[in-house]
C-alpha cells in the first residue's frame, strides 16, 4: 500500500491523481488551503476506496507552516513514499507587468513555496533512501513568451530547482519527477474561449503522472506531443523568436 | 467563457455562454442574463441549451459523498456521471435502478429529465429512486427536497428540465443484482403485431425488454425487428469479458454519412444478421445497457447540419395502429434511423409533475436534419401522437410546438409556478412563449 502525500489536492489534476490512488486502496493526506473543498474530497475518495485518506488546511505561501504539515502527513499517513505537489496560479500577466508585488506574489505561490516544501522533503527522502518527489510544472517554463513570462519564469525556476535536486538526490535512489503539462481544461484556464485539440482532461493528465511514477521516469510532457512542440520552440533562434506575437 | 455548446444532436446551433460551479457550496453565478444548469450535454434538442444566456456547468460537482454498501444508498453530487457510479458500485455487487441507453449522463441530468430504461415496465423512471436532493435557487436558497420535505419542489425537479434551480448533490437507492451481466433472448421477429405480442408475453418474467426495428420495412414487414429481452444472470455465470477500447469519430465529416443507401444497407443486413429466430447470450452490461457508448463522438457522423430524435408515447390500445401509420411515414421518407427503437412502458408512476414516461408504448428514432422535409414528417408524426393521446419527450426535442407541449403536460403550470425567475431555456421559451 502506497502512502500518498498530495499538496495543492484541491487542484482539478491533482484530485483526478487522488481519486485514481483511492480507487487502488492507497493511504492519502490532503493539503489545500479551503477546509470545505478538503472535506468533499475527503468522503469522495473514502467512498472510492482509499484505504485512508486526512486532511490539512494551509495557505502555501505561508512556508513557515510547512514544516508542521508535513509532520501531520507524515504522523497520518505513518510514512511518506510519494509526494506530489501541484498548487498554483496563472496569475495575470497585465498586472505583473505593472506592479513587482503582484510578480512576487507568483513566485510566492508558483517557485518559492514549493522550493520551501521539496526543501524539507527531499532532504527527508535523501536520508531514507527512498521516496518519490512529482511536481506539476509546465511547458510554459521552457521558453518565455511576451503572454504569459511571469508565470513561466515561476515554472522555470522550479523545472532547473527539479532538475539539480534530481541530480543531488539520484545517488540516494529518490525519483525526482518534473511533470510539464501543455494546455488542460481545469478551474485554471476556464476563462480561455475555444479550447481546440490540444487540450487535454485532468484525468488525461493525471493518467500520464501515475504512469511516469510508475516507470521512474524524471521529465514528462503531458500529453507526450507537448515534447515534440516545445523542442521545434525552443530552436526557433532567439533574433527571430524575440519578434514573434507569442 | 464563450465557446459553443451543442446538445447531443448538434442541433440547434445557438450562441450561449458558459461558467461553472466550483463546488457545491458556491451560488450559481449572478448574472442578468438567464442561466440553465447544464450536465453532461446528452439531450437532443435545446432542453440544456439557453440561447442569449448562460450555461452553468456540473463537471466539477463530480464528487461521492456516501456509499452505504449494506443498503445501496448512495449521496453524490449532481455532475457525477452513471459512468462513474457504476464502476463504484458493479465490483460491490449493485447496479443503477433505471439507466438511459448512455451512461455519459450525470445524475442532474437524469433526473431534470426523469429518464427512463429498458425495465421501465418494472423500475419506473429515474425520478422513482431518488430518495432526497438538495435544490439551489438562483437567489442562494436551498431546500432540501424529499417527499416529506418541500414536496412540490420535489415533484417540479424530477423531469422539471433544470428550470427549478441546480440540484447540487442527490441521494439514489441503488439495486442489488447477482450479476451485472445480462442473459439476454434475441428474438428476430417479422412485423408489428408480433411485437406487441411479444411484449406482452415478456413483461412479467423479463426485467429489460426493448426491440430494434427495421425502418424501412414495408407491407407485411412493417415494423420487423429483433426484440431484446433479459435478466440479469446469476451470479455463478460469470462475467462475459468487454473490451474498453473505443472508436472516436474525432473528425467532422462535411456531408452525414447517413443517407438512404447506408441505411438500407445497414437495416438490411442488421435484420438477417441473425439466420435462428431466437438466439441467446450472456451480455457485459456495457455491450447490453451502452452499444453507442464504444463510440466516441458518434454524433459527428449526421454531419455538420447535426441530426434530430423523435420520441414519443402512444397510449397501448391506440398503439399498434398509431405505430403503424408513424412506421409508413418514415418509410415513405426514406432518411429514417440506424436505430429506431420500439418498448412498451408499464404504469409505475412517477413522483414528475413533467415526466415523460407513461402506459403505452415509445418509438425514438434519429433524423439527418434536413430543413423542410424533416419539419413536414415531424409534423405528420405529430399529428399521428396527437390524434392519440400521446406525448413527445422535452430530452430529445427540438421542433414541439407550444400547444403541443400544453396538451402532453398539463403540469406544466406547476412547474411555471415553481420555476426559478433567473432560469430559462431555449426549450422552455419555444414551449411557453415566455421571454
Ligand atoms: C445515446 C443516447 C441514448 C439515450 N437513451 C436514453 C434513454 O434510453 N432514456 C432516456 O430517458 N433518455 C435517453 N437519452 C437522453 C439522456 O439520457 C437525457 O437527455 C439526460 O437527461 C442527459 O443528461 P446530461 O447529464 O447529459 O444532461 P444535459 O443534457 O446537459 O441536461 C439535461 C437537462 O438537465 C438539466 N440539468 C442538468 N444538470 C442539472 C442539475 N445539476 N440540476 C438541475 N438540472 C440539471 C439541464 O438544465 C437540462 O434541462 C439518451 C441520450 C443519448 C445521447
Ligand atoms: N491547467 C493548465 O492548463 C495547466 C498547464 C500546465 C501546468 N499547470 C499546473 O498544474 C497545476 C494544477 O493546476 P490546475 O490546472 O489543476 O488548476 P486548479 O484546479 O485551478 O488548481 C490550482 C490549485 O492551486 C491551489 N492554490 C493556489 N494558491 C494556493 C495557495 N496559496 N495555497 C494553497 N493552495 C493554493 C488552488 O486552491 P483553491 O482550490 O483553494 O483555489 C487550486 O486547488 C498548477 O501548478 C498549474 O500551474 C496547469
Amino acid at each position: 500500500m502506497k502512502r500518498v502525500l498530495i499538496i495543492g489536492a484541491t487542484s482539478a489534476i491533482a484530485e483526478a491523481v487522488a481519486q485514481r490512488y483511492a480507487k487502488k486502496g492507497e493511504k492519502l493526506f490532503l493539503v489545500g488551503r479551503n477546509q470545505q473543498k478538503l472535506d468533499t474530497m475527503v468522503d469522495d475518495l473514502k467512498v472510492r476506496g482509499a484505504h485512508l485518506v486526512d486532511s490539512s488546511a494551509v495557505d502555501l505561501t505561508d512556508c513557515g507552516a510547512h514544516e508542521a504539515v508535513i509532520e501531520e502527513a507524515k504522523r497520518a499517513l505513518g510514512e511518506i513514499d510519494i509526494v506530489l505537489i501541484a498548487h498554483g496560479t496563472l496569475g495575470d500577466q497585465k498586472q505583473c507587468e505593472l506592479s513587482y508585488q503582484d510578480t512576487l506574489k507568483e513566485f510566492q505561490t508558483n517557485a518559492l513555496s514549493v522550493i520551501s516544501l521539496l526543501t524539507l522533503l527531499a532532504n527527508d527522502m535523501e536520508q531514507r533512501r527512498s521516496g518519490v518527489l512529482a511536481v506539476i510544472s509546465s511547458v510554459a517554463g521552457d521558453r518565455g513568451r511576451q503572454s504569459n513570462y511571469i508565470y513561466g519564469a515561476t515554472k522555470a525556476t522550479v523545472s532547473v530547482f527539479l532538475q539539480g535536486l534530481r541530480n543531488r538526490l539520484s545517488p540516494s535512489n529518490v525519483q525526482v519527477l518534473t511533470i510539464k503539462p501543455g494546455f488542460v481544461d481545469t478551474p485554471m484556464t476556464a476563462d480561455i474561449p475555444n479550447k481546440g485539440a490540444l487540450w487535454a482532461t485532468p484525468g488525461d493528465i493525471a493518467d500520464g503522472i501515475i504512469q511516469s511514477i510508475d516507470k521512474k521516469r524524471n521529465v514528462v510532457y503531458l500529453p507526450w506531443f507537448w515534447w515534440g512542440i516545445m523542442t521545434i520552440i525552443k530552436l526557433v533562434p532567439e533574433a527571430i523568436f524575440k519578434r514573434l506575437k507569442l | 467563457m464563450s465557446q459553443q455548446y451543442f446538445s447531443w444532436g448538434r442541433y440547434p446551433n445557438v450562441k450561449q455562454t458558459k461558467s461553472v460551479v466550483v463546488d457545491r457550496y458556491t451560488d450559481m453565478p449572478t448574472c442578468e442574463d438567464s442561466v440553465l444548469p447544464y450536465g453532461n450535454g446528452r439531450s437532443y434538442g435545446d432542453s440544456c441549451l439557453n440561447e442569449g444566456g448562460v450555461l452553468v456547468g456540473t463537471e466539477y460537482l463530480n464528487h461521492f459523498i456516501a456509499f452505504d454498501v449494506e443498503t445501496g444508498i448512495l449521496r453524490c453530487e449532481s455532475g457525477v456521471l452513471l459512468s462513474d457510479i457504476l464502476a463504484l458500485i458493479v465490483p460491490q455487487g449493485w447496479f443503477l435502478p433505471v439507466t438511459p441507453g448512455t451512461k455519459f449522463v450525470s445524475v442532474g441530468g437524469a433526473i431534470a429529465n426523469d429518464v427512463h430504461g429498458k425495465n421501465h415496465h418494472c423500475a419506473g423512471t429515474f425520478g422513482c429512486h431518488v430518495r432526497c436532493f438538495e435544490l439551489l435557487r438562483s437567489d442562494g436558497q436551498r431546500l432540501l427536497c424529499s417527499p416529506e420535505e418541500n414536496v412540490e419542489y420535489f415533484k417540479a425537479t424530477i423531469a422539471g428540465l433544470g428550470l427549478t434551480g441546480m440540484i447540487t448533490w442527490a441521494e439514489l437507492q441503488m439495486r442489488r443484482v447477482p450479476n451485472a451481466a445480462v442473459n439476454v433472448e434475441n428474438i428476430k421477429y417479422g412485423n408489428i403485431s408480433e411485437f406487441f405480442q411479444l411484449s406482452a408475453d415478456s413483461d412479467k418474467d423479463y426485467e429489460y425488454t426493448v426491440a430494434w426495428v427495421d425502418c424501412l420495412a414495408t407491407g407485411r414487414n412493417l415494423g420487423r425487428g429483433h426484440f431484446m429481452r433479459g435478466n440479469h444472470a446469476p451470479s455463478q455465470a460469470g462475467c462475459p469479458s468487454h473490451s474498453e477500447r473505443k472508436f472516436n469519430v474525432f473528425l467532422d465529416p462535411p456531408i452525414s454519412l447517413i443517407n438512404k443507401t447506408s441505411l438500407r444497407a445497414f437495416n438490411t443486413v442488421y435484420y438477417h444478421r441473425q439466420l435462428v429466430r431466437s438466439k441467446h447470450s450472456i451480455a457485459h452490461h456495457d455491450s447490453f445497457f451502452y452499444p453507442l457508448d464504444s463510440i466516441h463522438n458518434w454524433n459527428r457522423i449526421y454531419g455538420p447540419k447535426g441530426f434530430l430524435q423523435y420520441q414519443c408515447v402512444i397510449p397501448l390500445n391506440a398503439s399498434p395502429d398509431a405505430i403503424a401509420e408513424m412506421l409508413r411515414s418514415i418509410a415513405r421518407m426514406g432518411t429514417g434511423s440506424f436505430l429506431l427503437v420500439l418498448k412498451v412502458f408499464g404504469d409505475v408512476e412517477s413522483p414528475g409533475y413533467l415526466s415523460f414516461p407513461r402506459s403505452g408504448a415509445t418509438l425514438a428514432l434519429d433524423f439527418p436534419y434536413q430543413g423542410e422535409l424533416t419539419r413536414r414528417l415531424f409534423s405528420q408524426l405529430d399529428d399521428i401522437v396527437d390524434q392519440a393521446n400521446g406525448a413527445i419527450y422535452p430530452a430529445k426535442d427540438a421542433h414541439m410546438s407550444a400547444v403541443g407541449f400544453k396538451q402532453y403536460y398539463p403540469n406544466w403550470t406547476k412547474l411555471a409556478e415553481l420555476k426559478d425567475p433567473n432560469v430559462s431555456s431555449s426549450f422552455w421559451r419555444r414551449v411557453t412563449g415566455e421571454q
